[in-house]
Parts: C-alpha cells; structure tokens; sequence
C-alpha cells in the first residue's frame, strides 16, 4: 500500500537517491541549487531516508497502514456557512491586486487542478 | 482493419452545500471576487482545515445512489501542484481511500442498454478561478476554491461516443436526484476529463490514450471523443503510433488539437493529509444516507407509467431532470389530471422554456397555477383556445389563473340562452353557407363555427356552439 506513496528503492543500487531524483524533487518544489549545494543535499537526504528505511525490516504482514499518529477520528464540523474573511484585510498581504481580484503573472495551461 | 474504442470519464460536479470542504467560507455561485473566502482557502501559514460533514454525507449519498460500495475506513491525501488558483499548492483529495467503489449505472443508446462501471467516486476540493487577461497577468478569484466536489472515474466500459453521451446525461440525472448538485452545466458545475484510446478488435493489449481536460458540454465529449477515436484510428492505419497526450477539443472546427505531450505520469507526490484525522464510516450513517436518499427517477418513471397511465416515452421525458418531475409531482398533488399536466409541461412549456432560454424555475409559473388551468379547462370554464392566452399570462407574470379568467371575462360562453341569439345572428348573414350546408357541404359547418367563435372572441365552448348551430340549420 506505501507504494502507493512512495517509490520502491531499486534493488542493487547502493544509494537510496541520486543527485538527478534530488533535482528532480528540487524542481517540483520550484527550488534551484547550486551543484555543490546538490551534492550536498544529496548526501544528507540519502542518510535520512537510508535511516527511514531501517523501517522495511519490521515485520508489518498483515498490519494496517499508518496513515495518520493521532487515535483520533472523525472529527467533522456541520455544514454551516460563516462569511468570508474582509477581502480588504485580506488583500493586505497581496503584492498586485486590481478590482478585488488577485493579479499574477499569467501562467497558462500547466494547471493539473481536480 | 476494423477498431474498438475505448473511453474513461472522469466526471467532477460540484456540491451545493452551504459551506466549502473544509473551510466554512460560503458556497455561491456569482459573487464578488473573493468574498466568499478565508485564511484556511487561502493557505495562510498556521490554518487547519475541518472536515464539512455535510460534504462527506453528500458524498456518500452520491456515492450510493450510483450503487457504490462505501469505504468505511478512509482518510483524505494532498495533491502537491503549483498553480495560483490554489494558493495552499496542494489539493485535498481522496487518492488511496475512494469513499465510494466499484459502482455502475445503466445507459441505454438506440434501445439497447448497457451497464458502466464506476472505478471509484471520491470526495475532493475544487480550485479558485484564472481568468486569462491578454495583458500578460492573471486574475484570480478564489471564491470557488475548497468548494466541494465528488469525482466519479468510470471503468473502461465506454465504447463509443454515443455511450459517453449517454453516460453523462445518466450521471447528471441520478447525481441532480439525489440532491448534492443541481448540476448547472452553464455555471461550470459538471465537468469531465475525457480519456480516448483505440485497438484493433480482439486485441487484448488496450491502446495509447490521449486526454482532454475540463469539457464542460456533453456535445463536446461527444463530438470530440468521435473526432479523437476516428483521427487515431487514421493513424494507425497509416502505419503511425499513438503518443500519450493532451488535446483540446476546438468547438469552432469540431476537431482536438495537441496541447502538449505528457511526460510519464504526473509526480503529485500524493502522502496522506496530516491536517485531517482518518474517517470511520459506521453503519448507521450509511443507513442514514440510504434513508435520506429521493425517489431516484427510474422509480419515479415506473409510477408515471403504471399508476398515472402516462406513455413510456413521455415518463422518460418527464424524468430528465429533478425540475421538471418535482414540478409534475406537485402539479399532479394540486389536482391536476396527470396526462393533462404532462401534455402541458412537454409541450407548451417546454416550448416557452426553449423559445426564452429559460429553467422552469425561473419562470412565474407555479404547479399550483398550472394545475387550476387544468381544471379550468376540464370543467368547461375556459376553452382550450383561451387556455393559450391564460398559460401566457401565469407563465409571464404568474397571475393566479381562476381570478384573471373572471377579471378579463374570459369565461367560456356555455349558456345556450346567451348563445343562441349570436348563432341566429351569424346564419342571418350567412345564407350562402346555409344553402351549401343543406346541399349536403360538411365544411359549410366549420365556417359557421368559426364565425361564431370570432364574434365571442373564442370564448365559445365549440361542443355546445355545434349542438346548437346544427339543431338551428335544420330548422332553417
């Protein structure tokens, strides 16, 4: 089931992640590096995750995945309106703004939404 | 080399709950910009979102009445992107624990039906709003940001476009039934990804799919989904491959058009959404659900048919959507004889609804109003002549019909006493047509009539005017 979320390390390979994954995820997370910064952080992320992995050796045939740490549950709220946040106030944190509407640089056609 | 093709939906209609999926910002459609918002929409740092019950028992009942399996254990998961219609660069959605599976509706295309499977239908958020501006920005309004939304993923059961036609048409019927959505094609509130792929026949190994996003008219899914099967077929034929990518069904030519080639699979880097702890889903709940769910419109099909002696086909009219048969439903309640009130609502308003661009409900018209006509007519107080000019008038300004009958004197003349002196009238200065009828003329008769009805503006009752016009000729 955790595969689902995260991508089996391939076997043989003595490294958890390469420098080119690290760019890869650097990339999705819209962060650059410099190459010594990338070798670097590649080191350090290899430790951590070959740490994490210590996790496979646990027997877990049979047991559910662990999604969440907290025991509790099915907390909801009733579906009830309150009115927005002030638009003014909101606003306020907004570098561009025009007509009450949030003013970007136009980025088209890479939305993946819903 | 004859091909079978194959077409995946992935339908997501939004939820008409009060308050958004996680936020209690209001749900509306229209407002001002960003008004309808708050720091947990906008991502703020610090913000927790809540989980809306409402959206989950929505989900749920949607879910059922596609006769889906409930996920009793399930949790939400964050689809990482980066797009300024979502400022928190995550979606919350439902990617490991669909709360509905394996369900399927009935689709029937020139007579024969046929089942669908639905994979799964999920529980997610939707995105604010980009409006494109040529200037070189985009503006954002985030009012529609965390409105809930189910996502229904059909199973590769599609075989043509005709079917994917149909399909729609079925989901928005049962989904706008059960009440989670009214499911307004124009306000964007239905919205399908289209998945197309094409394979000789008989081939076990299914072909390269191409996608196109966000359609939001059936007759787009449709037109486009053909255009698409035929042009890879084409290819294929000439000896090409199918490479995996997005297209843009183009309205003007009929015809999708590349956007960009997909890459292998998108990296969302889905993990489970820590914010929100895991939902249990008991049995009673469900049972609840199953409970609250209405009249679903097979069921409401089969009463028309058995109980109301209404036509097959007209019943299936009158079910298309909740409007219409909610409408029938009351009219029916107020009294109105049902075949009478299902002639009027397919035919003249129907016809009034097409001709203004209207919804029913955005007209006057009451089934209170509808049904008092039909009883006006019925017992003989108004022809059905000026029932025309009466359904006008409680349709477009919803005049209460028993009174403004009396007040324009619109009352069906039945009275022989009143009658018979405009008949003697009418033969007077008609000779020509008396001679023709008593030389045995038939059609003489429908002159006379007609003379009869201009003279009482059509307010005659025709049955009685030719009783006494007939009796009156042979005296002659």
């Amino acid at each position: 089931m955790l595969e689902y979320y995260y991508k089996k390390g391939k076997e043989g390979v003595e490294v958890a992640i390469n420098a080119s994954e690290v760019k890869h995820v650097a990339k999705l997370a819209k962060l650059a590096f410099s190459e010594d910064d990338l070798q670097k952080f590649t080191g350090q992320m290899d430790k951590i995750i070959q740490m994490v992995q210590q996790l496979s050796d646990v027997e877990t045939e049979g047991v559910p995945v662990t999604t969440h740490i907290s025991d509790t549950q099915g907390v909801m709220r009733a579906d009830q309106a309150e009115p927005g946040t002030s638009r003014d106030l909101l606003m306020r944190n907004v570098p561009q703004h025009q007509d009450g509407y949030i003013k970007v640089p136009a980025i088209i056609d890479e939305s993946e939404e819903a | 080399m004859n091909f079978e093709t194959t077409i995946g939906l992935e339908v997501h209609i939004e939820m008409k709950t009060n308050s958004k999926a996680f936020s209690p910002a209001p749900v509306q459609y229209g407002a001002a910009p960003n008004t309808n918002t708050n720091v947990v929409d906008w991502g703020y740092p610090g913000v927790l979102p809540t989980v809306n019950k409402g959206a989950v028992e929505f989900g749920m009942r949607a879910a059922l009445a596609l006769n889906c399996e409930i996920t009793k254990d399930t949790h939400f998961d964050r689809k990482n992107y980066f797009y300024p219609d979502n400022p928190k660069a995550y979606q919350i959605t439902q990617a490991q624990e669909p709360i509905g599976r394996n369900g399927w509706i009935e689709i029937e295309v020139d007579g024969h039906k046929k089942k669908i499977g639905i994979e799964e239908m999920h529980v997610e958020e939707d995105a604010g709003k980009n409006t494109h501006s040529p200037d070189g920005y985009s503006y954002v309004d985030l009012n529609r940001q965390g409105t809930p939304l189910i996502e229904i993923v059909s199973k590769p059961d599609i075989s043509s476009a005709d079917e994917a036609y149909a399909y729609l048409v079925r989901l928005r019927q049962i989904v706008q039934f059960t009440g989670v959505s009214d499911v307004k094609m124009e306000e964007g509130s239905m919205r399908a990804d289209v998945n197309v792929s094409v394979r000789p026949i008989g081939s076990e190994k299914m072909g390269t799919k191409t996608e196109m996003k966000n359609l939001n008219s059936f007759e787009h899914v449709r037109k486009g989904a053909h255009y698409e099967a035929r042009r890879q077929e084409r290819l294929l034929l000439a000896g090409k491959s199918i490479q995996q990518e997005t297209r843009r069904f183009d309205e003007a030519s009929g015809e999708t058009v590349l956007m960009r080639v997909k890459e292998g699979a998108s990296d969302y880097r889905y993990f489970p959404e820590p914010d929100i702890p895991p939902l249990h889903i008991s049995d009673e709940w469900i049972q609840q659900v199953k409970d609250s769910i209405p009249e679903m419109p097979d069921k409401r099909r089969a009463k028309y048919v058995t109980e109301w002696g209404i036509p097959e086909y007209d019943a299936g009219v009158l079910t298309q959507t909740k409007e219409m048969s909610d409408f029938f439903e009351a009219a029916v309640a107020q009294g109105a004889q049902p075949k009478l009130a299902a002639n009027w609502l397919m035919g003249e308003v129907n016809a009034y609804l097409n001709t203004n661009k209207l919804d029913l409900l955005e007209t006057k018209l009451t089934p209170e109003h509808l049904a008092t006509m039909i009883k006006l007519i019925e017992d003989g107080t108004i022809s059905s002549k000026i029932a025309k000019k009466v359904f006008k008038e409680i349709i477009t300004n919803g005049s209460e019909p028993k009174n403004w009958v009396e007040e324009k004197g619109l009352v069906q003349l039945s009275d022989p006493q009143v009658l018979e002196p405009i008949i003697t009238a009418v033969l007077d200065d008609n000779q020509k047509s008396i001679e023709d009828y008593q030389n045995g003329k038939g059609r003489a008769i429908g002159f006379l009539v007609g003379q009869i009805m201009k003279q009482t503006h059509g307010k005659a009752n025709p049955k009685i005017v030719n009783k006494l016009l007939i009796k009156n000729l042979k005296e002659r």
